[in-house]
């Protein structure tokens, strides 16, 4: 096959530019799940706490997640005052939709946990600081996790989308392709190690939730 | 900087709506490639996903579509299109039509799935025929989790049919990739906040349509808004016990990874 | 009628739910099919309505093969209730009660108009019409789901566990109700439960299923008591089957003893109007704990026997006059003698 010696040849002459990428492209997805994973457990804890809280802070976060990622690459400079090539920009943004969909997952997990199951803790004698951290977001992980799984594989592809201003990324390899006129192996190379990449990190993130929720392998439950 | 994009988004002549560069006419252009492409996408999945999810043959396509379709990334998928297909308006449109497919397919697969068993057994034991189950009792069920694919569909297209300026055509995107070529950054960051304000109001109008469209009895409204009739006495009989009014409705199309939305361009 | 004929229901992993079932079910009367999970009795009762269709064998209704008819058509004029009322979410109540008429044909007005009225019969107030299944309690649901069944007059209702989803209190008001509306509807009713006092309750034949879709005994619930089939049916029915098995019998025929009567040192006190206000004696007053009249059962009877701290019950007639007692050894006795005559009658 022509096109498979094409990919090789391209790899061959590219290589050191497309590994460069793809380490980029870890740090600029993988960045953002991490801080918005730490900032979404108290704001998570506050929508569920105090309910008035809920609704302006989910409607915030559907709104944030409309807006195009493009639009909000090109725009944040404006706020913030960053210049428009720099990353920065990219983590902010992603860290903002990841925070916007963690929320409501944080929020959702917690609300899940049976109601029981903190009783019995109180009647145990748990204070509420220690019963939260050992009783109710253990049992909220699942549900969290799946949240943080989503959000990943989300960011994954969605660093791509920074190469359109010239962000260095996987997605570069795309508007390489592009400038060479529509030259399918940068594009098929850059497509197959961003899927590898989010399943790669996809799988690691359900192997971490086996190991901390060993519970919720054994029975019916998912 | 800001200074300059104000008066780039104030500037009369940007609004004309016969200026062929104005907003007003790449607005247009926008959600006409966006609509097209929807359009396809929902005649194409729709009733696939009404199908699957009625018989529940097929699952896996619906599944793994889904699961694949938040993998890939938006622009790597519009990009090999166009390689292949060649570029023009015709590959932009099916580039956002292989896009819009799959949240389309996943949440209406999804949504049929969502519709508990009983319900659908009643139906069938109160004398439904099969296209009477899909249509009165099946898709009014699903609607919530349906309509989170299509919105997701919407926001995916809206935001991806700016390509279509990379390539050489109109819509929002032009405002973006003429001004990085110009490096007139007011013009990028206004073009930026009118998609914006575009994907909201998209969005909007969607969930107005939902409003319209889902029965108060499946989307949480129901429990939520003042009781009609709630004066009368709950029944003849004393010692009926009380309805659980939820404090909140469960939220449609919320977190679980069939029907979580994707996020793109 | 509707009559099983030697009916199988196999699965294709060689599973066999309903094994060989032949069965006739009275019209216009209460047929309960009971018996522990995996019995095959839920099969039995969906194969009515061609919900699921039998491997091999005939059900027919009044002489009709079922399997002849558009099984959607055949379902319109069968009602069918199921656990937790499997209510149409997305309709209103009025609506929900009104799918049948409107799917046989009837416009959406005068569908309505008939679930009013269905409503109001299963004690529901219109103002809940509007509502939507969400809004009501378990128990509303139910009231719902009976209503929707009725809608178009079917002589034949299949309910799946209608009454299992809602706590005790509310089943046992649903139950008289039930007992009630069929009282004026007299229907042809094949309902299922796992639990056996609901069987006895309510069913005028019990059809006791055993594992693997065998039939151990169908009977009326007096008969199930008091001579169960074999062990499975004795050990399914449960302990106090001699004692719940009173319920059926009548107490008209009890000697009664004087008002007046002393017993055991206590005597019943009578208001002005002759009703009982309690026993004194022994220098106490003590309460009566409840009569009887005539129209009870001889468990009822026993039961007030029990509590009374004279071991006498109480009868009242229609004014709630005090006019009889009655001891435990009494009852006791008229009991053994029954026993005996039944006992004799099935040898002889």
């Amino acid at each position: 096959m022509e096109f498979f010696s094409d990919v090789r040849t391209y790899l061959e002459i590219n290589h050191e530019t497309v590994l460069e990428s793809l380490v980029q492209h870890i740090w600029l997805a993988l960045l953002p799940v991490a801080i918005s994973f730490v900032l979404a457990l108290p704001l998570g804890w506050a929508v569920v706490r105090y309910g008035w809280l809920k609704h302006p802070i989910l409607t915030l976060s559907s709104v944030i997640y409309t807006i195009p990622s493009l639009a909000l690459f090109l725009a944040l400079p404006a706020i913030i005052g960053t210049s428009i090539l720099d990353p920065l920009n990219v983590v902010i943004a992603l860290t903002l939709y990841s925070l916007a969909l963690l929320v409501r997952t944080t929020a959702d997990g917690l609300a899940s946990v049976d109601q029981q199951v903190v009783e019995a803790a109180t009647a145990m004698g748990y204070k509420p600081a220690r019963r939260w951290f050992t009783v109710e977001l253990p049992l909220a992980l699942p549900v969290i996790m799946a949240g943080l799984r989503i959000t990943t594989v989300a960011n994954v592809s969605m660093v791509t989308v920074s190469a359109l201003i010239g962000i260095q990324s996987l997605g570069q390899l795309f508007t390489r392709g592009f400038q060479l006129g529509f030259y399918a192996p940068p594009i098929v190379i850059g497509l197959v190690l961003s899927v590898l990449l989010a399943l790669l990190a996809d799988s690691i993130i359900v192997l971490v939730q086996r190991l901390v929720t060993p519970w919720a392998r054994v029975g019916g439950a998912r | 900087m800001n200074d300059g994009i104000l008066s780039f988004l104030l500037d009369a002549t940007n609004w004309q709506p016969g200026n062929n560069d104005g907003f007003v006419n790449r607005t247009i252009e926008h959600l006409g490639y966006s609509a097209t492409a929807l359009v396809i996408a929902f005649v194409v999945a729709f009733p696939l996903g009404l199908l699957i999810g009625h018989t529940n043959r097929g699952a896996f396509l619906a599944i793994n579509l889904g699961n694949a379709g938040r993998a890939l990334p938006t622009l790597g998928v519009v990009m090999l299109v166009l390689a292949i297909v060649g570029v023009g308006l015709t590959p932009v449109t099916v580039a956002l039509v292989v896009l819009a497919i799959p949240p389309i397919l996943t949440t209406t697969y999804a949504g049929m799935r969502a519709v508990s068993g009983a319900t659908v057994d009643a139906a069938r034991g109160v004398g439904m025929k099969e296209w009477q189950i899909v249509f009165q009792v099946e898709l009014p069920n699903a609607w919530p989790i349906v309509f989170g694919g299509l919105r997701n569909a919407a926001l995916q297209v809206v935001s991806t049919a700016t390509l279509a300026a990379y390539v050489g055509l109109g819509g929002l995107g032009r405002y973006l990739f003429d001004g990085l070529a110009l490096r007139d950054y007011p013009r990028v960051v206004a073009g930026a906040i009118v998609l914006a304000v575009l994907a909201v109001v998209v969005d909007l109008v969607f969930s107005l349509v939902q409003r319209l469209v889902v029965s108060p009895g499946v989307d949480g409204r129901a429990s939520r808004g003042p009781r009609r009739g709630s004066n009368a006495p709950a029944a003849l009989t004393a010692s009926e016990d009380v309805p659980d009014v939820a404090d909140d409705a469960p939220t449609p199309g919320g977190v679980g990874m069939d029907k979580a939305p994707r996020k793109s361009l | 009628m509707i009559e099983f004929d030697d009916v199988t229901k196999q699965y294709p992993d060689g599973t066999v739910a309903v094994g060989n079932l032949s069965l006739t079910i009275p019209t216009g009367a209460i047929t309960v099919f009971v018996g522990p999970s995996g019995c095959g009795k839920t099969t039995s009762l969906r194969m009515i309505n061609r919900m699921i269709d039998p491997t091999s064998g005939t059900i027919r209704i009044d002489g009709k093969d079922v399997t002849a008819q558009d099984p959607a058509l055949l379902r319109r004029s069968i009602g069918y209730v199921i656990q937790h009322a499997g209510l149409f979410p997305h309709r209103t109540v009025v609506d929900n009660v009104a799918t049948v008429p409107v799917l046989t044909g009837l416009s959406r007005k005068e569908a309505r108009k008939r679930a009013y009225e269905l409503l109001e019969r299963v004690g529901l107030t219109t103002g809940m019409a509007d509502r939507y299944p969400v809004q009501l309690s378990g128990g509303q649901q139910q009231r719902v789901g009976v209503a929707r069944a009725l809608a178009a007059d079917p002589p034949v209702m299949l309910m799946d566990e209608p009454f299992s989803a809602v706590d005790p209190v509310v089943r046992d008001s649903l139950q008289q109700e039930f007992l009630r509306l069929q009282g004026e509807l007299g229907k042809t009713i094949v309902m299922v439960t796992h639990d056996i006092d609901e069987a006895i309750k309510l069913g005028d034949n019990v059809a006791v299923f055993a594992e693997g879709g065998r039939l151990a005994q169908l009977a009326g619930p007096e008969d199930l008591l008091a001579n169960p089939a074999d062990d499975f049916v004795a050990g399914f029915v449960g302990r106090d089957r001699g004692f719940r098995g009173l319920s059926f019998a009548a107490s008209a025929d009890l000697p009664v003893e004087p008002v007046d009567t002393e017993v055991e040192g206590l005597r019943l006190a009578v208001d002005d109007a002759g009703r009982p206000t309690g026993w004194t004696g022994h220098g106490r007053a003590l309460p009566t704990e409840g009569s009887w009249s005539a129209g009870d059962s001889l468990r009822a009877v026993t039961d007030l026997a029990i509590l009374s701290p004279a071991g006498a019950a109480v009868r009242v007639d229609a004014d709630g006059r005090a006019d009889g007692l009655v001891r435990h050894a009494t009852v006791a006795e008229f009991v053994r003698v029954r026993q005996l005559e039944r006992l004799s009658g099935t040898d002889g």
